[in-house]
C-alpha cells in the first residue's frame, strides 16, 4: 500500500514538475463588475504567458486571503498576486513570503505594511485619472466660455476627493472654465440621473451648461438619460467626460450621446508579470509603485470596437 | 470488540479527516509537509478555540451565536486600547477576557433566570457585541505594539520550514483544557445532563441556573481567547471581521460529531471538525481552478451526512436498548 502511494505520488510529481512558472492569485471577491474584468484579465494573461494561474476568491474576508497566501507558500508558487481587502494586518504572513523567497505584488490596493515585504505594487493614480479628464476638456473648447457641472463620488470617498482634485489642476489657468455646480451622485446611474435634473433646472434648463464632468461612468450614464429628458442632446449640447472606461458609456459614445472616458484599466496583472518576469530573469526590481495607463478614449477611438472587446470580461 | 454506538461519529470525523488528507496528499504531495500542517493549526486557531467553548454550549442542548461578534469586539477593543492608552498588552487581555466572560454569564443567566430560548438571547447579544466594535471605530485599526510583533513572530519552526506558531499551540492546549473540563469534571457531568433534559438534570441534582450561567461565561472566555488569538493572526482590529463565525464553529461542532440536540458528543472531534473545514479549504487553494464558494458547499454536504448519521445512530440506541 506504502509503495503504492509512493509511485503515485512520484508520478504525479513528475507530471507536474514541468517548468512553467506558477502564479498564486489572491482576489478580494467579485463585488463589482470591475473587480470581475479584473479576475478575467488575470486569468487571461496568465494564459498568454503559459503560466499556470492558482486563483483564490476570499469572499471579502481578510482571514481567507491570509490563508490562501499561506497555502500558495506551502505550495512553493513562483510569486503571488494580492488585491488585499483591508490595509492593516499584512506583515507576518507577507514576511513569511519573503523568507520563502516568494515575490509578492500588489494588484489596484495598497497595504500599510513596511514596502520591504512586497516586490511592488500596480494600481492606478487617481488624480492622475482626473487631470487627463480636465486637460481633454480643456483641449475641447479652447478659449471658448464653459460652464461645467460636476457629479462626484461618495462623499468622503478617495476616488471621489482624488478625482475631484485632479480635474481641476487639469483645467488650471483656464480662466474661460468654470465649475458652477458640485454635487454627490453616489457614482450611482440613479443618483447621477436626479442630480442632473436638477443641475439643469437649475441652470436654465441646461442652456447655459457646456460640459458635465462625472466621476464615473455610471453617473454619466444617468445624467445623458436626464439631458435627453429635458428635451437636449447628450454629447452636442452638452459635453460629457467620464471616467472607467465600462462597457456602457462606449455605446454611448458609439451613439454620440457621450465625448470622452478615462480608463482605469481592470489589466492590473499584465504590468505585474512584466515586473516579475524581468525580476526573475536578472533581478531587476521594480519600483515600489507601478503606475497603470490612465488612457483617454473619445468618439475617434472606435467606441462600438471597444464594447465589443469589454462586454464579455464581466462587468 | 464491541465499540460504543457513541463513537460512532467521532470515528467518522476523524475517518473523513484522515480519508481526505490522504486524497489530497495523492493529488498533491506538497499537503503532507510541516508547512500545510503548521497553516492548518495557525489558520484554523481562531476558530479551533471558539468552537471549543460551544462544544460545552451544544453539549448542553444550547447555542450561542453572539461569538463572532465577541472575537470582532475583541480585536477592536485591544486595536483601540492599544492606540489610545498606554496599557500593556497584557493588562489589555486581562480586562477584555473579564468583559467577554461577564458577557457571556450575563446571557447565561438571562436565559435561565427569563426562561428565555438560547437563541433569541444570544441573537442579541450578537447584535450588541457587534454595534459597539462599530461604536469604537469603523475603521480597520493596525496593531504596532512590539509585544505584538513578538508574539506574531512567535513560532517554533519544524523540520520543513512549517511553522507551529503560538497561536496554534494555544488552540491546541484550549482543545486539551476544554475536553478534561467536559469529560473529567462535576461541571462537565452537569453539562452533559443538561443536555439530556433539563427535568432529569434537575432530578439528577443538578444546580440548573448555576451550571447555565457558567456555560456562556466559558464561551464568552473562549471567544474573547479567540478575539485575543484573531488580533495577533490579523495584526489588527476591524468591526467588520468574523461575520458569520458563529455558524462556521457550530458546524464545525456537528462535523465534529456532537449531536445538536446536546448531551452527546467530544470536545476532540471538535478540534478534527475544524481541521476538516481547514483541509478543504486548503485544497481548493492547492487546486487553484475550483471557485473558493466549494468549501460551502463541501462543508454543507457534510453537515448534511452528519444529521443523517445521528438520526441514524439514534434509531440504532433506540433499538438495541429495546432489545436488551
Amino acid at each position: 500500500m506504502t509503495r503504492m502511494l509512493l509511485a503515485g505520488a512520484a508520478l504525479l510529481a513528475l507530471s507536474v514538475g514541468a517548468s512553467a512558472q506558477t502564479i498564486g492569485f489572491s482576489q478580494i471577491g467579485s463585488e463589482s463588475g470591475w473587480r470581475a474584468a479584473e479576475t478575467t484579465l488575470t486569468k487571461q494573461q496568465a494564459e498568454e504567458r503559459g503560466y499556470t494561474l492558482q486563483f483564490s476568491d476570499a469572499q471579502q474576508r481578510q482571514e481567507n486571503q491570509i490563508a490562501a497566501i499561506r497555502s500558495f507558500v506551502a505550495q512553493g508558487v513562483d510569486a503571488i498576486l494580492l488585491a488585499p481587502v483591508v490595509a492593516t494586518g499584512w506583515d507576518a504572513v507577507l514576511q513569511e513570503a519573503k523568507e520563502a523567497e516568494i515575490p509578492v505584488v500588489l494588484l489596484d490596493r495598497q497595504v500599510d505594511s513596511s514596502d520591504d515585504l512586497y516586490l511592488t505594487a500596480v494600481g492606478s493614480d487617481l488624480v492622475h485619472e482626473g487631470k487627463v479628464a480636465g486637460e481633454w476638456l480643456a483641449k475641447e473648447v479652447g478659449d471658448n466660455k464653459c460652464r461645467v457641472v460636476e457629479l462626484q463620488g461618495t462623499t468622503g470617498s478617495s476616488p471621489a476627493i482624488d478625482r475631484a482634485k485632479g480635474f481641476r489642476d487639469g483645467i488650471a489657468g483656464k480662466a474661460n472654465i468654470e465649475i458652477v455646480r458640485s454635487q454627490t451622485g453616489d457614482f450611482t446611474r440613479a443618483l447621477g440621473k436626479t442630480v442632473m435634473e436638477s443641475f439643469l433646472q437649475a441652470e436654465g434648463g441646461g442652456k447655459d451648461i457646456c460640459a458635465l464632468y462625472a466621476h464615473n461612468d455610471d453617473m454619466a450614464i444617468g445624467a445623458i438619460q436626464a439631458i435627453k429628458e429635458a428635451g437636449l442632446k447628450p454629447g452636442q449640447d452638452i459635453k460629457i467626460v467620464s471616467i472607467d472606461a465600462v462597457p456602457d458609456i462606449f455605446q454611448a459614445m458609439a451613439a454620440g450621446e457621450a465625448n470622452a472616458t478615462v480608463e482605469l484599466t481592470p489589466n492590473m496583472a499584465g504590468p505585474a508579470f512584466d515586473a516579475l518576469e524581468k525580476f526573475w530573469k536578472d533581478g531587476t526590481v521594480p519600483p515600489k509603485f507601478i503606475q497603470t495607463e490612465s488612457k483617454l478614449y473619445t468618439q475617434a477611438d472606435d467606441p462600438q470596437g471597444e464594447y465589443e472587446r469589454r462586454k464579455d470580461l464581466g462587468y | 470488540m464491541s465499540i460504543n454506538p457513541r463513537l460512532y461519529p467521532l470515528l467518522a470525523t476523524i475517518g473523513i479527516f484522515l480519508v481526505g488528507y490522504l486524497i489530497s496528499y495523492l493529488q498533491f504531495p506538497a499537503m503532507l509537509s510541516t508547512r500545510v500542517i503548521g497553516n492548518l493549526l495557525t489558520d484554523n486557531a481562531y476558530l479551533g478555540i471558539v468552537a471549543v467553548g460551544m462544544t460545552i454550549v451544544i453539549l448542553s442542548g444550547g447555542i450561542d451565536l453572539s461569538v463572532g461578534s465577541v472575537i470582532a469586539f475583541s480585536g477592536v477593543f485591544i486595536a483601540v486600547l492599544l492606540r489610545d492608552t498606554s496599557l500593556h498588552p497584557l493588562a489589555v487581555f486581562a480586562l477584555l477576557l473579564i468583559i467577554t466572560t461577564v458577557f457571556g454569564a450575563a446571557m447565561g443567566w438571562l436565559i435561565h433566570a427569563l426562561a428565555m430560548p438560547a437563541f433569541i438571547v444570544t441573537l442579541a447579544g450578537m447584535f450588541l457585541a457587534r454595534g459597539v466594535a462599530y461604536m469604537m471605530t469603523i475603521d480597520s485599526v493596525a496593531i504596532s505594539h512590539p509585544f505584538y510583533s513578538m508574539l506574531t513572530s512567535a513560532y517554533w519552526l519544524m523540520p520543513g520550514k512549517g511553522r507551529l506558531t503560538l497561536i496554534g499551540v494555544l488552540m491546541l492546549i484550549s482543545v486539551l483544557a476544554g475536553a478534561i473540563i467536559a469529560h473529567r469534571t462535576r461541571f462537565g457531568a452537569a453539562v452533559f445532563a443538561l443536555g439530556g433534559g433539563e427535568q432529569t438534570a434537575r432530578l439528577m441534582g443538578v444546580n440548573v441556573g448555576r451550571t447555565t450561567v457558567l456555560i456562556y461565561a466559558f464561551s464568552g472566555l473562549m471567544a474573547g481567547l479567540s478575539g485575543i488569538v484573531f488580533s495577533i493572526y490579523t495584526g489588527s482590529g476591524y468591526p467588520l471581521a468574523t461575520v458569520g463565525t458563529e455558524l462556521t464553529a457550530i458546524a464545525a461542532v456537528v462535523i465534529g460529531g456532537t449531536i445538536l440536540t446536546g448531551g452527546a458528543g467530544y470536545v476532540i472531534g471538535t478540534l478534527f471538525g475544524v481541521l476538516t473545514m481547514g483541509l478543504i479549504q486548503t485544497y481548493i487553494v492547492f487546486d487553484g481552478t475550483l471557485s473558493s464558494w466549494w468549501t460551502k458547499i463541501v462543508i454543507g454536504l457534510l453537515l448534511l451526512i452528519f444529521i443523517l448519521l445521528q438520526k441514524g445512530l439514534l434509531r440504532l440506541t433506540a433499538f438495541g436498548e429495546a432489545r436488551t
